[in-house]
C-alpha cells in the first residue's frame, strides 16, 4: 500500500474495523445498562436481547433511601447507598481540590526554582508514583488507627487520597508548566507582583488544560477506589465502592440492582469521558510520550 | 536584604503542602511498613506491643507455597497482559493510522473502560462470564455448543481475567502508540520514502525503531500498573478457584485482613514495592539514555551543518 493509497478515499474495510472496535469496546458498558433497567425475570430468562421494556425498579431499589416517595416494589430498603454516594462525592471532590492545590504549587517550584532539595523532592515524587494502593493497606490501617486517630472518618480517606495523588499530579503538571513562556511571569514581576501573584494570576490560567486533565485523573481515582477506602471506612463514611463489593455475595446476586447501582458509579467518568476525552488523552500520552 | 531572604524561601514555601502531606501520608507509611515487616503484629495490637521477630516474616514467605504461587501468578499475569496487549494496541495503531472519520468517536469510547471503576469493570465482567446468564454461555448454547467454566476453573479463570484485562487496557496501548505514530519526524518520512521503503518495510525498519523508545516506556508503564490490578479480580474471582487468580496484591490484603497477620503482610508488600521500584528506576534509566543519545545525534546533526 503507497502513501497515495492511503490519501485515497476510505476504506470499507477499515470502517468494519472501525466499527467493530467501538463495539467490543462499548458491548460491556452497554450490557450493563441494558441490564440494569430490565427486571430479574428478564434477565433470568432465556431469550436475552436488546428488546425489553425498560424499568426503572433496579435503580429505585438502589436509591430507595434517598427517594421522597416509597416505590412498592421494595421490600426492605438498605439505607446504604445513598449515604455511600454523599461520602463519595465529599471524598472525591474534596480530595480532587486539596490535590491540585497542593499539587500545582509543589510542581511549579520544581519547575521555576533551582534551590538546595530540590533533586530529593523530585526524584521521590517519581518513585513514589509507582507505590500501589495494596502495599500501603498494612501501614494506613495502622498509623491511621493507632497514631492519628482519624480512621472511620471522611478526612482519613481524603488524606490518604490526597498523598496518593500528588506525585502524578506534580509530575504531569510540571510538563505544562515547561511550557509556559518564562518571558511572561519576568513581565509580571516588573509590574511588581510577588511571586504567589504571578503564580496564581499568570502561570494558572495558562495551564489550564493540565489543570483539567490532572483533575479528571484525581477525581476519577478518588472516586473508583475500593481496597483503602474499605480498610479505613466505618459504616458511616463508606463510599460507593466500598458498598458495592460488601453487598455482592457467592451465590444469588441480584443483578438488576447491583448493575444499577454499578452504572450509577460509572455515571461521572463517563461523563467526563465524554465531556473531556480530549485532556485526558493529552494526560496520558504526556506520560509516556515525555516520559 | 529582606527580599534577598523572601525570595530564597520562595520555592519552599510552594513546596511546603507537598512535602508535608508525602511525608505524612506516604513515606512515613512506608517507612511504618518496613518496619512492621520485622515485627508478629496483629491487628488488634498496637504496632508497639508486637513483638519483634527479625527476618522470620521473610523466611516464612520463602517457604510458603502459597506466596510463591501467587508471586508467579502476578508475574505471569503481568508479563501476558502486557505481551498481547503490546501487540494488539501496535498493531491497532498502524491499522488505524489514517485520517477516518470515526476516530474521534473510537478514541473517545476507547478510553470508557479505562475512566470506569475497576470494581465496576469486575462486576461487568463476571455478569458476562456468569455461567448461566452470562452472554458468553448464552452465546455458545444458542449456538448449540458446550458451556465453558470461565470462572469455576483455574486456567479458563486466569485466562478469563486476562481477557477482562486486555478488554481495559489495550485503548491505552493503542492511543500512546498513535500518538507516538502520528508524531514521527515527517523529514525522516519523507527521506524513507524517497528510499522507496514502503509498507511493511516502511513498518518494520523506519517507524517501529523510530517508536521504540516511546514503545518501551510504554510497555514499562503497562507493567508497572498490572502489577497493581486488584479490583476486577476481586471483583470476578476473588483470586480463586484454589490460588489460580490470587495476585499479590490479593493476597496481601487477605494476609492482613483475614489470615490477621500484617507483619506478613508488610514483608509482601515490601517484595512488591522493591519490584515496582525496580521497573521504575528501569523505565528511568532509559528515558535518561535515550535522552541524552538524542541529545548527541543533535548536536552531532549541527556541527555537521
Amino acid at each position: 500500500m503507497s502513501a497515495n493509497a492511503q490519501a485515497k478515499g476510505p476504506n470499507p474495510a477499515f470502517y468494519a474495523l472501525l466499527v467493530a472496535l467501538i463495539v467490543m469496546s462499548a458491548g460491556p458498558i452497554v450490557l450493563m445498562l441494558a441490564t440494569s433497567l430490565k427486571l430479574n425475570v428478564e434477565i433470568m430468562s432465556d431469550t436475552s436481547s436488546l428488546i425489553f421494556m425498560p424499568t426503572m425498579q433496579n435503580y429505585e431499589t438502589a436509591l430507595c433511601d434517598m427517594l421522597w416517595y416509597e416505590p412498592e416494589h421494595v421490600r426492605y430498603c438498605d439505607p446504604t447507598f445513598g449515604r455511600a454516594l454523599v461520602n463519595s462525592l465529599i471524598v472525591a471532590t474534596v480530595s480532587t481540590i486539596l490535590t491540585l492545590v497542593i499539587g500545582c504549587m509543589a510542581a511549579y517550584s520544581l519547575v521555576r526554582f533551582r534551590f538546595m532539595g530540590r533533586d530529593v523532592v523530585s526524584l521521590t515524587t517519581l518513585m513514589t508514583r509507582m507505590v500501589p494502593p495494596a502495599v500501603l493497606l498494612v501501614p494506613v490501617f495502622g498509623i491511621w488507627t493507632f497514631q492519628y486517630g482519624i480512621d472511620g472518618t471522611r478526612m482519613g480517606i481524603i488524606l490518604i487520597y490526597v498523598a496518593m495523588n500528588l506525585p502524578f499530579v506534580i509530575w504531569i503538571l510540571q510538563s505544562f508548566i515547561v511550557q509556559v513562556p518564562i518571558q511572561l511571569e519576568e513581565a509580571a514581576r516588573m509590574d511588581g507582583a510577588g511571586p504567589f501573584q504571578t503564580f496564581f494570576l499568570v502561570v494558572l490560567p495558562l495551564i489550564k488544560p493540565g489543570l483539567a486533565a490532572a483533575a479528571i485523573f484525581t477525581f476519577r481515582v478518588a472516586w473508583n477506589e475500593f481496597l483503602l477506602g474499605n480498610a479505613l471506612a466505618d459504616r458511616n463514611s463508606r463510599t460507593v465502592p466500598v458498598t458495592i463489593v460488601n453487598s455482592l455475595t457467592e451465590y444469588d446476586i441480584d443483578w438488576g440492582v447491583i448493575m444499577a447501582t454499578g452504572m450509577l458509579l460509572a455515571v461521572p467518568p463517563i461523563i467526563f469521558t465524554f465531556v473531556a476525552s480530549r485532556q485526558i488523552i493529552t494526560g496520558m500520552t504526556a506520560g509516556a510520550v515525555k516520559g | 536584604m529582606q527580599t534577598a531572604n523572601v525570595n530564597r524561601l520562595t520555592p519552599y514555601l510552594f513546596l511546603a503542602p507537598a512535602v508535608i502531606v508525602l511525608a505524612v501520608a506516604l513515606l512515613y507509611p512506608i517507612g511504618y511498613m518496613i518496619w512492621a515487616s520485622f515485627l508478629n503484629w496483629n491487628p488488634s495490637q498496637r504496632i508497639g506491643e508486637a513483638e519483634f521477630v527479625g527476618l522470620r516474616n521473610y523466611m516464612f514467605l520463602l517457604q510458603d507455597g502459597a506466596f510463591r504461587e501467587s508471586f508467579f501468578v502476578t508475574i505471569r499475569f503481568a508479563v501476558i497482559v502486557v505481551v498481547l496487549e503490546m501487540c494488539l494496541g501496535v498493531g491497532l495503531a498502524f491499522l488505524l493510522d489514517r485520517k477516518l472519520r470515526g476516530m474521534t468517536v473510537l478514541r473517545t469510547i476507547f478510553i470508557l473502560p479505562m475512566m470506569i471503576a475497576p470494581i465496576v469493570v469486575g462486576l461487568m465482567w463476571r455478569y458476562m462470564y456468569h455461567p448461566s446468564v452470562g452472554i458468553f454461555n448464552r452465546t455458545l448454547k444458542s449456538l448449540g455448543l458446550d458451556p465453558v467454566p470461565w470462572l469455576s476453573n483455574g486456567d479458563w479463570a486466569f485466562a478469563s481475567i486476562v481477557i477482562a484485562d486486555i478488554w481495559q487496557w489495550t485503548p491505552f496501548i493503542f492511543i500512546l502508540s498513535l500518538a507516538a505514530l502520528q508524531s514521527l519526524p515527517s523529514s525522516a518520512m519523507e527521506a524513507a520514502r524517497i528510499d522507496g521503503a514502503t509498507g511493511w518495510r516502511l513498518i518494520w525498519h523506519i517507524k517501529l525503531p523510530l517508536m521504540m523508545p516511546v514503545l518501551i516506556v510504554t510497555a514499562l508503564l503497562r507493567m508497572i500498573d498490572a502489577f497493581k490490578v486488584l479490583e476486577v479480580i476481586l471483583v470476578m474471582t476473588n483470586g480463586g478457584p484454589g490460588l489460580s487468580t490470587e495476585i499479590l496484591a490479593l493476597r496481601i490484603s487477605r494476609t492482613a485482613s483475614e489470615f490477621r497477620e500484617l507483619g506478613t503482610a508488610a514483608a509482601m508488600s515490601n517484595l512488591l514495592l522493591l519490584l515496582l521500584m525496580l521497573l521504575t528506576l528501569a523505565m528511568f534509566a532509559y528515558t535518561k539514555i535515550t535522552e541524552a543519545r538524542a541529545a548527541r545525534l543533535r548536536a552531532r546533526a549541527e556541527k555537521d551543518s
